[in-house]
């Protein structure tokens, strides 16, 4: 193998695989060190420069990061990423003072379509530029899927309200209550750029035998679950189906719960293990008496003169044929009859653009999605840029908060003028941490602790009241426990062969048999040979130059601990413990750098 | 040297051995030694060697003396049975405890100046009685705890760090095991554990004196240029005889080698050594051919290395002696005394 390049950023980045995960590269383990220190509003503000919400995704984050992280790989369970970056929201100052200043104004208006969390991060990080931004949405208060389909026991409204407030704040004009009919009106008003934040407005219908007639008793989870957000449902009856397998059907079944459902079960055509929802949301539900029935494919709902009695299904097997495509199967079962009284849909969301006319030079797809640049996110129409899950499809708030930088950044060059491609590099830099021959700014010792169960209150508290939130965070010392719990992946072990003796110190020393000396080879080869085989493809080898004997070192960063041990056993300073601080580009950047 | 306990966490796919261990179950506490020490190399080689033997720790003694060297039976087989002895006193304490018990695996570790000073009297009655011992000697030429003198395995003309000359001659402890009788004599490097790791096998399943001198750069205070024990002057003159395979009886034979080119050696245990011969004339079962080579190799300024020499049907010090075959320390009050009628028989026999 060639030795590996350590050079730029890209190499050091993907071994913190937290932040690689993460969709806005959020510095994940430097937050955490400040939270283990106590300094709350740091680490907020660090979140907050990365991801905007920090107290909404402290909360409701689809946490990529956690299934990442390196410490799933040597114990039970990964670090709880997500709800210490919580503690950071709810342990800080006030950090209004810490809050950036608008700029001088550049004379350049923006429109944002949608006030959700992409157009949110589109304004905020232009608004700071001098750019005039001005926001649209039908709704009366800004968040947008945040506050319409989240329930309010996961994520209440002071949190959105703050957050919100912390952007709208810095100068952003709002148009509440303002339905965007015409997006050829809205170019022609002489924006200079456009952002289409206007999410998955649409969620899917099940167009079986009955749905028509029953259609009182059906609702579209999303549609259900605003009306419940805003207050203008606030029961449902004693028996629920939650038809689908997403968080949208988990939020479906436990707001049924808290508003009268005794009887709430979710039935999935899917295989439980295959269900989009996320572990832990699917463990809530369970947890609040709610069973999850999974191969079953609904067939017909049925009623009584349009008086919903239940819901027949079909009961199906999965098969993959070679290419490891999924089809389900009828098993040749009787059909199943499941009685009840309401049903609620949540088998996926869909775009809908019936505001943007089709002849305006804005290209949409066969599937009905705009045609961008998926780096750019740039449309066929220059000026209009899309983000969040108008853009490529529904994915979650982090990925809309993600491309909402991205398209601030395409926004800002485009109207400068500049090239959209030429995107500003991230910011890095990697910094000894040696502070003595056993002193290291951060703390090496690996606590073996187990993963912190964040608190929450009582269940029949809480499933009387929609609005209680269900889970209290952590206190300021089991977030400490936690946070020790991360190994500071992004204190890299970096290795200078030039000074290396060969004395094999680092290898005796590592816990997880991580470093071994050997002859070079091609990549499979020089897996299979380590000290302990290097099976995950996924994570990189680091390999030296030749060294003095004609080998080489090689680290599989797989299960490297970061403890720092074979730096403190090398006794000639060829391995080091460098702190890799990495940020991704800001909207603006380019013109502070010339 | 690190304050640090080492994370107890594990790959989900640590390897086992036979006996259900990690190779982390083998270790012992956190070495104090300098960072770089190469006796930190024989230890973890101590302890891959034990892993791969399956050797239930409980099951070996490890006796050492006084230095660096004799520090290290604490950084490995934390579960094992352990005695520090004073300055050079290892041989005759050991010897002690294989008589009262022969039933366990004895280890002796050993440094240059703990067993070529002033322990070299013991060292050598340990190998002429035929002890049954793995007797593992640090060797790096230092007297490393009291800051680098020339100890007595110095080589004359190498150089101090300070800049001077030792002009002593040297003592060569594998030369002086096999003149005295040791049964399997062995001599490596520790930044090679791939022929050390073996030649501890070997030694571990040897019945007798088993001796393997370990040359061990003391990074603080022999490792410079002008040294003859520095990681690279070994490296450089490192000539090794033959390359060694430790096979256990279950352990099936895959590699194959071109006719004339291996040696195949049974011990007594049904264990096999495999040497692959890296020089043609060599016959490692050739007491005085080996002593022979080394002496000329020697005054050629190579450092030989491998198995030198081994006697795979050797008897111990229990033979010698004609012990019995049950521990000593296991006879009851009833066998060892058997009454006054049978010591009446005895003495009437010998009347």
């Amino acid at each position: 193998m060639k030795p590996t390049n350590i050079g730029g950023h890209e190499y050091f980045h993907k071994v913190v695989d937290c932040q690689w995960a993460c969709p806005a590269h959020t510095p994940v383990p430097e937050y955490i060190r400040l939270i283990a220190a106590g300094r709350y509003s740091d680490a907020y503000m660090i979140n907050w420069r990365s991801n905007v919400f920090p107290g909404i995704l402290g909360r409701v984050c689809d946490r990529p990061c956690e299934p990442a992280c390196r410490r799933g790989r040597v114990d039970k369970e990964p670090v709880a990423i997500c709800r210490l970056k919580r503690v950071a929201a709810d342990l800080k100052d006030d950090v209004s003072g810490r809050l950036p200043q608008p700029a001088k104004m550049n004379g350049k208006r923006i429109a944002c379509v949608g006030a959700g969390p992409a157009s949110l991060t589109v304004a905020r990080d232009l608004v700071v530029l001098g750019y005039q931004v001005t926001v649209f949405d039908n709704g009366a208060s800004p968040g947008g899927m945040m506050r319409s389909q989240i329930p309010k026991f996961r994520l209440p409204d002071e949190v959105i309200d703050e957050e919100c407030g912390y952007i709208i704040g810095l100068g952003v004009e709002t148009r509440y209550n303002q339905w965007v009919g015409s997006l050829r009106d809205l170019v022609a008003e002489g924006w200079d750029a456009i952002f289409v934040g206007t999410g998955a407005p649409r969620g899917r219908d099940a167009p079986i035998p009955g749905r028509e007639e029953a259609a009182k008793h059906i609702h579209i989870g999303i549609d259900w679950l605003a009306n419940v957000a805003f207050g203008h449902t606030t029961k449902i009856a004693k028996r629920v189906i939650v038809l689908g397998g997403g968080n949208t059907a988990m939020d479906c079944c436990r707001s049924a719960r808290r508003l009268g459902g005794d009887d709430v079960k979710v039935i999935v055509r899917s295989g439980f293990e295959e269900m989009k929802a996320s572990p832990w949301e699917k463990e809530e539900a369970i947890h609040e008496g709610i069973p999850i029935i999974n191969m079953r494919v609904p067939k017909e709902f049925r009623h009584d003169n349009g008086k919903l009695t239940g819901v027949l299904f079909e009961i199906v097997r999965a098969e993959y044929d070679a290419k490891g495509r999924r089809s389900l199967i009828a098993t040749g079962e009787p059909d199943e009859f499941h009685e009840c009284d309401e049903v609620l849909v949540a088998i996926g969301q869909e775009n809908a653009f019936p505001w943007i006319e089709k002849d305006i030079g804005l290209d949409f797809d066969k599937w009905g999605m705009p045609v961008l640049n998926e780096k750019t996110l740039q449309s066929t129409l220059p000026k209009v840029f899309f983000g969040g899950d108008a853009a490529l499809g529904p994915k979650n708030i982090i990925t809309a908060a993600a491309q909402g930088h991205e398209a601030a950044i395409s926004i800002d060059l485009f109207c400068r003028g500049k090239k959209l491609d030429d995107r500003p590099p991230p910011e890095f830099n990697l910094v000894s941490q040696k502070m003595g021959i056993h002193e290291w700014s951060y703390d090496n010792q690996v606590s073996e602790e187990e993963r912190k169960k964040v608190p929450v209150k009582a269940l029949e508290k809480t499933l009387k009241d929609i609005k209680l939130e269900l889970e209290l965070g952590f206190d300021s010392f089991m977030a400490c426990a936690e946070a020790e719990r991360c190994l500071n992946c992004d204190v890299e072990t970096v290795f200078a062969g030039k000074i290396c003796i060969e004395c094999d110190a680092c290898v005796d020393i590592c816990p997880t048999e991580c470093i071994t000396f050997t002859a070079n080879g091609e990549e499979d080869d020089l897996r299979g040979r380590l000290k302990a085989p290097a099976k995950l493809l996924e994570q990189a080898l680091y390999v030296s130059d030749d060294l003095k004997t004609g080998r080489v070192m090689v680290k599989d960063e797989n299960i490297c601990l970061h403890c720092g041990m074979c730096a403190e056993r090398c006794p000639t300073g060829a391995w080091d413990m460098q702190k890799f601080f990495m940020q991704c580009a800001e909207a603006g950047t380019e013109a502070k750098r010339t | 040297m690190t304050y640090l306990v080492k994370p107890k966490l594990l790959r989900a796919d640590a390897p086992r051995n036979a006996l259900g261990y990690t190779r982390r179950d083998y270790e012992g506490a956190i070495s104090t030694l300098c960072a770089g020490c190469g006796h930190d190399s024989i230890s973890a080689a101590v302890v891959q060697a034990c892993f791969d033997l399956d050797i239930e720790p409980h099951r070996v003694a490890k006796l050492s003396g006084i230095g660096c060297s004799s520090k290290t039976p604490d950084y490995f087989l934390g579960n094992s049975h352990g005695f520090n002895t004073t300055h050079g006193r290892m041989p005759s304490v050991l010897t002690g405890a294989a008589l009262a018990n022969r039933d366990l695996i004895y280890m002796g570790v050993s440094g240059d100046g703990d067993s070529a000073s002033i322990g070299i009297g013991q060292f050598a009655h340990a190998m002429r009685r035929g002890v049954n011992m793995t007797y593992i000697v640090e060797n790096n030429g230092v007297y490393g705890l009291t800051k680098g003198q020339f100890s007595a395995t110095a080589d004359k003309g190498s150089k101090s760090k300070r800049g001077v000359v030792n002009s002593d001659t040297p003592i060569d402890l594998a030369a002086l095991a096999l003149q005295l009788g040791a049964s399997y004599v062995g001599r490596s490097f520790s930044g090679d554990k791939e022929q050390l790791i073996p030649l501890i096998k070997g030694a571990l399943r040897h019945r007798g004196p088993a001796f393997i001198d370990v040359i061990s750069p003391c990074v603080t205070f022999n490792n410079h240029a002008g040294s003859t024990k520095s990681y690279d002057y070994v490296r450089e003159h490192n000539e090794a005889v033959n390359r060694l395979d430790f096979i256990l009886p279950r352990d099936k034979i895959e590699a194959s080698y071109p006719a004339g080119s291996l040696r195949r050696i049974v011990q007594h245990d049904g264990s096999i050594l495999h040497l692959r011969k890296l020089d043609a004339d060599y016959d490692p079962s050739d007491r005085v051919g080996a002593m022979n080579y080394l002496q000329e190799r020697q005054a050629l300024g190579e450092i030989v290395t491998g198995l030198l020499y081994v006697d795979s049907g050797a008897v111990d010090l229990h033979r010698h002696l004609n012990t019995v075959e049950k521990p000593l320390n296991q006879l009851g009050d009833a066998y060892l005394c058997p009454g006054s009628k049978a010591l009446e028989a005895l003495n009437a026999a010998l009347r």
